[in-house]
């Protein structure tokens, strides 16, 4: 240590639209932050190497993995888990469309990849399923119900589209 | 992890003097370092955060018609901008083949450009490494390791250095904007990531302290344009590092090729400039014999470090289709499997 630094940091963010201050080890990863001491548990820690997606939530309007970025990174950022884009309704038809297609199993890997199908959906107006499969690679699910899932996004796509679901 | 303390500095020289301490790392997307750092593999006494320093997060166009890019531009976001697009589509095409969108949403230019090799014995603290720790050996020779080199490497050390990006970074002649101790600098891509020698410890040109700050990209690598591209062998299609990748770049008049330009990545320490390749190019006709000789003289100086004498005709392979793929010219739109070999085979079909 060169003690000069600190290893205890005072964060300021917003979390699902509340303003939340904190002060954090400076090893503090910003799942652990958001479960262990929000008790925001619906994004998951995983693998915690950043492979397996389960920890994925929104930081300034991107997916990232919670499990690689440090709580004192998000310092000023305005970060989004699932359990806030369920009570804001932004995901209702992304959850919908997982109960209905049976995207879900254990649902381990759920809350990330919704928040990673809705980074697809909103941003790509027409995906194509080859799109949808690259894009949710980076989230395994170890019931490997990918088809399924695969299935629930591109129906949520064509839905907002304005298509038929098929 | 070990306990480390933060910084958060305001300006580039804020940051170089911290940085230049003892036990400091420099900490943009944390994609690699946090994790490194969680394995044992990497164990900073210091992190200075560079996410939030002014000034490193533009693409600005360059006078010759090249592109500068910030050091803190996130990769999703260069993958996304027009003119790296139109100018520099392998490019794009290297970085939408690499990691997952939430990576990409993370992982800095910077950052990319000094990823540690994922060579599984560097990543154990438990191995032997002469790469993590000066002097120590190296566990990974002779080992089955299909990820490492075939070209460049060492008795002390066989690793492969795994950025996609960095491959047409280094076949567009791209520049490194350098601030340190010292000053400014410019390090040209192809010198910052050394060959292992007998220390394979020096992985970069970078002294202690020095933080990229911005990547220069070359007018005359954009009149390339379409018809440049990069093509990536992996274990699975999407979400893994290359086992060989290549980057091509053809200029065509006449029937004949005037400039070539050619990288492989997977190969070695450095993303590799074959530059014999690219001189045996010049004046020939774009056809299939001619690629196959010019990936015959990429490879001619590479041997198997272990059990990987498959990746030498692999890469020879992938060189060969990486050029005639440059040649037939980008498609319009991205393929949904970037850097693919099965891009237009389609979806596959499931039971």
């Amino acid at each position: 240590m060169t003690d000069m630094f600190p290893q205890q940091i005072d964060v300021a963010l917003s979390v699902n639209g509340e303003a939340v201050e904190a002060r954090v080890p400076a090893g503090r990863h910003l799942i652990d932050f958001l479960r262990l001491d929000l008790g925001l548990t619906g994004a998951h820690a995983g693998c915690e190497h950043g492979v397996c997606g389960a920890c994925t939530v929104r930081v300034d309007g991107r997916s990232v993995r919670g499990c690689l970025m440090l709580a004192a990174q998000a310092h000023g950022a305005e970060v989004w888990t699932v359990e806030g884009l369920s009570e804001t309704g932004e995901i209702a038809d992304l959850q919908e469309a997982f109960v209905a297609r049976n995207a879900l199993q254990c649902g381990f890997c759920t809350p990330g990849m919704l928040v990673a199908a809705q980074e697809l959906v909103a941003s790509a107006p027409a995906p194509t399923r080859e799109q949808i499969r690259e894009r949710l690679s980076g989230n395994y699910c170890r019931c490997t119900g990918y088809e399924a899932i695969i299935d629930a996004v591109e129906a949520v796509a064509q839905a907002r589209a304005g298509g038929a679901a098929r | 992890m070990r306990k480390f303390e933060y910084l958060r500095p305001t300006s580039v020289e804020e940051a170089v003097a911290a940085a230049s301490r003892p036990g400091a790392a420099y900490l943009a997307g944390g994609t690699n370092l946090l994790d490194l750092m969680k394995t044992g593999a990497a164990g900073p006494e210091l992190l200075v955060d560079v996410t939030r320093l002014p000034g490193l997060d533009a693409i600005e166009p360059l006078t010759d018609g090249g592109l500068r890019v910030g050091a803190m531009v996130r990769n999703a976001d260069v993958a996304r901008d027009a003119a790296m697009r139109r100018n520099f589509p392998m490019v794009v095409e290297a970085l939408l083949s690499g990691a997952s969108g939430q990576l990409r949403n993370m992982a800095t230019v910077g950052g990319n450009l000094l990823q540690r090799t994922r060579c599984a014995w560097f990543q154990t603290p438990e191995a032997a490494c002469g790469r993590r720790d000066p002097g120590a050996g190296c566990d990974a020779r002779d080992q089955a390791g299909r990820s490492h080199a075939v070209l460049g490497w060492s008795e002390r050390c066989v690793a492969a250095n795994p950025s996609d990006f960095c491959v047409p970074l280094a076949a567009l002649d791209a520049q490194v904007e350098i601030a340190g101790p010292g000053g400014r600098r410019d390090v040209a891509l192809r010198e910052l990531h050394r060959l292992p020698g007998d220390t394979p410890h020096v992985e970069t040109a970078l002294a202690p302290g020095e933080l990229i700050v911005a990547l220069r990209l070359p007018g005359a690598g954009a009149g390339f344009g379409r018809f440049s591209r990069y093509l990536k062998v992996r274990e699975r299609t999407s979400y893994a590092f290359a086992l060989v990748s290549a980057a091509a770049a053809l200029r065509v008049e006449g029937g004949a090729i005037l400039e070539a330009r050619l990288a492989l990545g997977g190969v070695a320490a450095r993303p590799w400039r074959a530059v014999e390749a690219e001189a045996a190019l010049i004046g020939a006709a774009p056809d299939a014999g001619a690629f196959r000789a010019a990936a015959e003289a990429a490879l001619e100086a590479a041997r198997p470090s272990g059990d990987n004498a498959f990746k030498i005709e692999l890469a020879r392979r992938t060189a060969a289709r990486a050029l005639a793929l440059a040649a037939a010219g980008a498609p319009e739109r991205m393929p949904a499997l970037p850097a693919s070999p099965f891009a237009d085979i389609g979806a596959p079909a499931h039971a």
